[in-house]
């Protein structure tokens, strides 16, 4: 089950285990502002083909704007 | 739409997925950095004056008077131990020489802004309010520094 994460433990997995960071809005609000490293897979294209981008053995988190 | 995001990635076989449900607006709402082609300049956070004077409750307010006015600045804000904004000495407060306290001379509970809010929206609401700045201030009330109308609109005209 995915776990939470508040903003002192998502920059604990970044700096401590290389977390991943994936914002999953559409592409347009991504190249407006994102998380510094994060990457863009929008939620609409996130399949077995576009996860590639992503290391399985490395934490991943995943944000949008406000989780809804 | 990230708590989908993550299920679906543990339905590809990620074994450590996790989900930062607060996103975007909350990382932004503490001042922290974003990238992008806006690089947040549309955000109040770039246009914060965070050398703002700060005072504590127990200061004297006539230290806190000659303090304040050797900085150039015209306000101070009455911060707690944890940054938390308590209240704020506007001009009358400072200019005045009686022996109040910094309690008593404050105006309590300012209305405060967030460092994510957009700086056209916020200017709007100043020139609705007549207002000539707004305090800024992390979700848990930290103060984070000043906004001046006048720099959000010179920012804004750019």
């Amino acid at each position: 089950m995915p776990a939470p994460v508040d903003r002192d433990e998502l920059q604990r997995l970044v700096h401590e285990e290389q977390a991943q960071l994936v914002e999953v809005l559409p592409p347009d609000e991504y190249e407006d502002e994102h998380l510094p490293t994060a990457i863009n897979i929008p939620l609409r294209t996130l399949d077995a083909e576009t996860a590639r981008r992503l290391d399985p053995g490395r934490p991943v988190v995943v944000y949008c704007y406000d989780g809804q | 739409m990230s708590p989908r995001a993550a299920w679906r990635l543990e339905s590809l076989g990620f074994a450590r997925v996790y989900d930062y449900v607060a996103g975007k607006a909350d990382w932004g709402s503490f001042g922290l950095p974003l990238e992008g082609a806006s690089s947040g300049a549309r955000r109040v956070a770039a246009h914060v004056r965070a050398d703002v004077p700060t005072c504590r409750l127990d200061d004297e307010l006539a230290a806190v008077r000659k303090r304040v006015a050797r900085a150039g600045w015209d306000t101070c804000f009455v911060v707690a131990e944890t940054g938390v904004v308590l209240g704020r000495l506007g001009r009358a407060a400072l200019s005045g020489d009686d022996g109040r306290s910094v309690e008593e001379a404050m105006t309590p509970g300012p209305s405060t802004i967030r460092p994510s809010a957009r700086l056209d929206e916020v200017v709007e609401r100043m020139r609705r309010q007549n207002l000539g700045s707004l305090p800024v201030t992390t979700p848990d009330g930290r103060l984070v520094g000043l906004l001046l109308r006048a720099d959000a609109e010179q920012a804004l005209e750019r």
